[in-house]
């Protein structure tokens, strides 16, 4: 349930500007479908270079249709030097502020904004520049690097809201926190460790593991593992069946057996090979 | 405010007949059912007759009822049960379209190592039967599949798939939260081993639900505690829920021998065909065929969203974005009336036009 001001519900209820320019002399298109929501931004300016008329059409929820209601009617009869500072924070206290979770819209706003005045400029289209960190919806790291900056983010919760990075599948949120980490020069708080196994729990551990995972997997090469000793960390084995022959075992133990090992019991683990 | 409710999928009104039911279980009859004196034994007597209710209504018996704080708990309770009555088993198997209750608690399973199939669904969001059989196999420690789809309404059929499961010697489950009260279930002509319901999706209070546990099936208690629930969960009773849950269930029983759903099945079906017809380029999500009396759900392109990710049940079941992000369910009760619809018929069009006209995706939408 988000919590929307007055002011939200009035631009979503009634949007002011809707519509399109057939002469604009700035189009500014951010967003798509596949995104779940996207804007397009037209303007059109005055005899003095001032913006006269502007209108919009958005696909969105409540928030970004609000969002692109203030923009227009925000730059009206601004010259385009003074447009090109309207923040997307500008938008948001426009509106009465936004639920933190639809920030993202006014960022939309200011994108919008921006790219409709590099069309008018005739600027060569900012190309996406860095690389993508959020494949769900297409985020580059510079993107990341910006809403850090210039709107105080350090979470990763909190980049989500702004530019949505991290909202789909979630496999981008270590590469995120090392952004924000980078930027923000604090060191990662280094992982918590999980309570050690005692010696009893990891030798069975171990030996569980050879038997249920990997020795069925070895098998289908007709090979075999057995459990020499345990040593610490070090787990010392040896390879039976077609393994004890085979060229390639040092590989099958370092690349299978060791991170199996290292995945089901304890990440410290090393596998050695006895004779 | 006058409030149209029809999001009863997500959670009901409480039934006054329950609010009544549990009202004198506050501070009046506060007795500890587990006590030997009768100011207990009493609330103990009442908890009987909840318990035999539940069961009436999936045709169970009471000792196979246990009951639980909702719906997560027994699906959590019955998958980990299963896992833990076979520990030798390493593969589980669900739907793509399950409840988070499902659907997450397997994904942190799979990262402790078990092999998980999630079983597809086609466009109208059934399910693939051969791929569920094909996947199945001696290290298969439990089949866990939702009875009705929350998001779609559509019905599994779960009659028809536990045989099949039950013949290979495997542990099933039904998550069946959205169905029961809403179909009739007879757990006495369905081989599933364990069923999930929660109280707050047909009229009873939120914090209640029940796990159906047939006789015979390996069990291991979730919350280890007491003797309470025959030493199958822990923890005093919840006692004027659990009479609550009993009230809701003994309404149910009623209302579906008196074919109560064919009215909401009308009204769903009025909203349904009249929203199609006066809202253009608009379809209906999911079997209609097979489907809860009570569910709609329609995508319709190029309008307004409002999450960042769209549903996994519509995305699983192959909805393109553009409808995936535009779609509404309605899910009815029987505290709707045709009034109502009637008031959405009315309003609701004109604001998905205005909507549409808002969107710089809509002349192409129908473009195309």
């Amino acid at each position: 349930m988000w919590e929307y001001t007055d002011k939200v519900k009035d631009h979503f209820l009634n949007p002011r500007n809707v519509g399109t320019i057939d002469d604009a002399d700035g189009v500014g298109e951010v967003g798509s479908l596949a995104c779940g929501d996207a804007l397009t931004f037209y303007f059109k300016l005055d005899e003095n270079g001032k913006i006269k008329d502007a209108k919009f059409q958005t696909f969105g929820c409540a928030s970004a249709i609000a969002s692109s209601s203030a923009l227009t009617e925000m730059v009206k009869g601004l010259t385009l030097e003074e447009a090109k500072n309207i923040t997307n924070e500008d938008i948001a206290d426009y509106l009465g502020g936004l639920p933190k979770e639809k920030m993202h819209c006014s960022v939309m706003g200011r994108d919008a904004l921006e790219k409709a005045i590099s069309c008018y400029l005739d600027e060569p289209e900012k190309k996406v520049e860095g690389e993508i960190v959020c494949e769900c919806f297409g985020v580059t790291d510079r993107e990341i690097e910006r809403v850090v900056r210039e709107n105080h983010v350090s979470t990763i919760e909190g980049v989500t809201d702004y530019v949505k990075a991290g909202g789909g599948c979630g496999n981008c949120h270590d590469r995120i926190q090392e952004i924000i980490d980078t930027i923000l020069g604090t060191e990662r708080p280094v992982k918590k460790k999980v309570p050690a196994l005692t010696n009893l729990q990891k030798i069975k551990l171990i030996e569980e593991s050879i038997e249920r995972e990997i020795n069925p997997t070895l098998k289908k090469d007709a090979g075999r593992l057995e459990l020499v000793d345990v040593d610490g960390n070090r787990v010392l084995v040896r390879m039976g069946g077609s393994c004890a022959s085979c060229i390639k075992s040092p590989v099958t133990l370092k690349h299978y057996v060791e991170s199996k090992l290292r995945e089901l019991v304890t990440p410290e683990l090393v596998v050695e090979e006895v004779q | 405010m006058d409030v149209i409710y029809m999001d009863n999928n997500a959670t009901t009104k409480v039934a006054p007949e329950v609010v009544d039911a549990m009202q004198p279980y506050f501070s009046e009859y506060y007795g500890n059912p587990s006590s030997m004196h009768s100011f207990g034994g009493d609330v103990a007597a009442k908890i009987k007759e909840a318990r035999e209710n539940v069961a009436r209504l999936i045709g169970a018996t009471a000792d196979e009822i246990i009951f639980t704080s909702c719906g997560t708990e027994s699906d959590g309770t019955a998958i980990r049960a299963a896992i833990e009555s076979n520990p030798n088993k390493r593969h589980i198997v669900t739907t793509r379209v399950e409840h988070p209750a499902i659907k997450n608690l397997y994904e942190s399973l799979s990262k402790k190592g078990y092999r998980v199939t999630f079983v597809p669904v086609d466009s109208l969001g059934r399910l693939d039967l051969d791929y569920l059989y094909q996947n199945l196999s001696d290290d298969t420690a439990i089949v866990s599949i939702m009875w009705a789809n929350n998001e779609t309404g559509v019905i599994f059929p779960i009659e028809e798939i536990a045989p099949e499961i039950k013949s290979r010697g495997i542990v099933f489950h039904t998550d069946a939260v959205q169905a029961v009260g809403k179909i009739p279930i007879d757990v006495g002509k369905t081989e599933v081993d364990m069923l999930s319901l929660s109280g707050h999706k047909f009229h009873a209070p939120k914090g209640i639900g029940a796990l159906y546990l047939r006789k015979g099936t390996k069990f291991t208690p979730f919350m280890v505690g007491g003797h309470q629930e025959k030493g199958r969960r822990g923890g005093t009773e919840n006692t004027a829920a659990i009479i609550g849950l009993g009230k809701a269930a003994e309404l149910a029983i009623g209302h579906l021998a008196e074919n109560g759903y064919e009215r909401i099945a009308t009204l769903r079906d009025k909203l349904e065909n009249n929203l199609l017809e006066k809202v253009p380029n608009t379809m209906v999500n999911g079997d209609r065929d097979h489907r809860l009396p009570n569910t709609t759900s329609t995508s319709g392109s190029a309008c307004t969203s409002g999450s960042l990710e769209p549903s996994h049940v519509l995305r699983a079941m192959g909805v393109p974005f553009t409808a995936a992000h535009g779609s509404i369910r309605f899910s009815l009760s029987r505290y709707n009336i045709e009034e109502e619809v009637d008031f959405i018929l009315e309003k609701l069009p004109p604001i998905i036009e205005n909507l549409r006209q808002l969107s710089p995706f809509w002349k192409q939408a129908i473009g195309s």
